[in-house]
């Protein structure tokens, strides 16, 4: 098994939070893709075992949420809104302003290892649209123009 | 607007979502929700008996603000009490919030955490139960933060612990970050999600309050309808009722989104015109821009027509303008934008959110949200309308599992009761003559990373 003593620590410590093991299994998978950035086969495969679950189970909530990573990502996860508030005020513009910042498209990696970028439902900023987040940090509204100086700060 | 608690010409006291609320923009910290009267509803429901606090709240008229307006003390009255009843029990908030156009939870918990955590000790009170949970979207981290905050404040002053203010009481309160899908606020969905089940949604009966999470008896309500009850216990229901412009009783926060000067989130009384919101809090329309109609509560309500502003915001009058009060935070469609363009994202939406678990919506939302897109990309043709309309009479009649689908069919039926003439355009011009055109398909529809 390959987590660590401090992560196999602060799994045990949510699981007071569930009245069983298996109720932790989403908690659990978030806690460590905090700490990795992503969910390797190993990392699935040690949660199982930790958890009493088969890889399939976990898997299941994985590929059934939206933001399970099961394939590496780049230091900073930035997701831009899709939905149609920030539609209507400029999505498409800002959307290609990102991707010609970062050279990358929606669903791809920097070479640099620097930014994934992904898209994202309505971010509960409607009225700051269009909306982006970058790690867990809301923008908004966000005009083309400013999205070179948002991206610069995260290293 | 840019969500300010409150506004002029509404004293604080009636202001009770976000009278706590500091300028600045950050948490109220317990200090704060405290000068502002916080606890003090808390403090007067701890010598209530469970079936006292239910009353009030059901004498309030209180509706759920999660969207469907399901009466609140009518559905707390339903968990069974007393010794005999089934443990634990639990009290779940539904702070999912994915549905697009939907706001102003994510405002409430930023701005007002202790509010929500002294609605759901109340709910506890009234429903004895013993544990609860916020089930919490996934990219709110600002809740997060001020929810995580206002939970050690609370611990540290024994709102909430093993001994609640010394009463005998235990409930404390864990904070559960969802894995990310619209269906997990899907009340039955969320509560296989919170059990970390895959979240399809459940079959009813039995009804939660008999038979949720954890099998056990089970209050899910939405993240306002909480915030809500602390003033009813504080003031009194006819105080609440006392509130609202129409007989609904109590405030609400609404919200203004689109091509407005001021767009924002704000509490008004229940019952406010949506004429006034957009035109005098939002500050009316950006100059060059004229509104077509008015999306009111999130993604699957109807849209209204201009001719319909001035019908009251409300769970029983919204109805008049052939739509819902839904999460009352309106998305404007302006005159520069497509209508078949939006709902070509909106269909997009639900499609891409459906969880596969019925064959109509899997299947159906799809080949919807295609036909849409042929019409908007030009490869549209006559009988196109007629399927799109088949579709929603099927879809809205009761052949779905949940209210995922009939919910999408929402904006499309009003859209092709309110813009006939733009779907019929789409087909005779081969497609969109819109400076705001339709998007292309979301890059990853249907994957996960
Ligand atoms: C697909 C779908 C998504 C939903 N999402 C939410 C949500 O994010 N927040 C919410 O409070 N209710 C949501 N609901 C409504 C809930 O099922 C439930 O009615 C509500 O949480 C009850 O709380 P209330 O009575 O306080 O409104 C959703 C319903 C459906 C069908
Ligand atoms: S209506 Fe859609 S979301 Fe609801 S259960 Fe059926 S497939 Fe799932
Ligand atoms: S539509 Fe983008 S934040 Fe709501």
């Amino acid at each position: 098994m390959s987590l660590s003593d401090d992560e196999i620590r602060q799994l045990d410590a949510i699981l007071d939070h569930y009245p069983d093991r298996r109720a932790a299994a989403g908690t659990a998978m978030r806690l460590l893709q905090a700490r990795r950035r992503w969910l390797s086969d190993e990392a699935m495969a040690d949660l199982g075992e930790y958890l009493g679950l088969t890889v399939a189970e976990l898997d299941g909530l994985a590929t059934f949420g939206n933001m399970a990573f099961r394939k590496p990502v780049g230091r900073h996860v930035v997701l831009i809104c899709d939905s149609f508030a920030c539609w209507s005020l400029g999505y498409a513009e800002l959307r290609a302003a990102v991707e010609a910042e970062l050279g990358v498209g929606m669903g791809q990696t920097t070479p640099d290892g620097r930014f994934t970028l992904l898209p994202i439902v309505c971010l509960g900023a409607c009225d700051r649209g269009p909306a982006m987040m970058v790690d867990d940090e809301l923008h908004g509204p966000v005009a083309p123009d400013d999205v070179a100086g948002i991206l610069e700060a995260y290293a | 607007m840019t969500s300010r608690p409150g506004l002029p010409g509404y004293p604080a006291e009636d202001r009770p979502f976000t009278r706590a609320m500091r300028a600045d923009g950050r948490p109220a910290t317990i200090d704060d929700y405290i000068a502002a009267g916080g606890y003090e509803g808390l403090r007067r429901a701890l010598d209530l008996e469970p079936g006292e606090i239910t009353s009030m709240v059901t004498e309030s008229g209180l509706r759920g603000r999660g969207g469907a307006g399901y009466s609140t003390g009518r559905k707390w009255s339903t968990m069974p009490l007393g010794p005999d009843a089934p443990r634990p029990k639990y009290i779940v908030c539904n702070a999912d919030e994915m549905e697009p156009g939907s706001f102003k939870d994510r405002f409430l918990m930023e701005r007002n955490p202790h509010l929500l955590l002294e609605g759901m000790l109340l709910a506890a009170l009234a429903t004895e139960s013993d544990a609860g949970y916020i089930f919490l979207r996934q990219q709110y981290d600002g809740s997060a933060a001020a929810l995580e905050q206002a939970l050690a404040e609370a611990r540290g002053r024994s709102y909430l612990g093993k001994d609640v203010l010394g009463s005998g009481f235990p409930f404390d309160i864990q904070l559960h970050e969802s894995i990310g899908r619209y269906i997990c606020g899907e009340a039955s969905a969320m509560l296989n999600a919170l059990e970390s089940q895959r979240p399809n949604p459940r079959a009813r009966p039995p009804h939660m309050t008999g038979a949720g999470l954890f099998s056990r008896p089970t209050v899910v309500n939405n993240v306002e309808t909480y915030m809500a009850v602390p003033a009813i216990l504080r003031h009194g229901p006819d105080w609440w009722k006392g509130l609202s412009v129409t007989d609904e009783g109590g405030t609400k926060v609404f919200g203004v989104a689109g091509r407005v000067a001021k767009p924002g989130c704000v509490e008004l009384p229940m019952g406010v015109p949506m004429r006034e919101l957009i035109e005098v809090h939002a500050g009316g329309l950006l100059p060059g821009y004229g509104l077509r109609a008015v999306c009111p509560g999130g993604a699957s309500t109807a849209f209204v027509a201009p001719a319909d502003l001035d019908v009251p915001l409300g769970f029983s009058t919204m109805g008049e303008a052939r739509s819902r009060l839904g999460t009352g935070t309106l998305v404007l469609l302006d005159d520069q934008t497509c209508p078949v363009g939006m709902l070509v994202n909106m269909l997009q939406f639900f499609a891409q959110e459906s969880c596969g678990w019925c064959t109509p919506c899997r299947e159906g939302l799809q080949w919807m949200a295609s036909l849409l897109e042929d019409l908007e990309y030009g490869r549209g043709e006559p009988g196109d309308i007629d399927v799109l309309a088949e579709g929603v009479w099927f879809m809205e009649s009761d052949k779905c599992f949940c209210d995922l689908a009939p919910g999408a069919m929402q904006p499309l039926e009003s859209a092709l009761r309110l813009f006939p003439e733009d779907f019929a355009r789409h087909v005779e011009e081969g497609g969109c003559s819109y400076r705001r055109r339709g998007s292309d398909a979301p890059a990853m529809r249907g994957t996960t990373w």
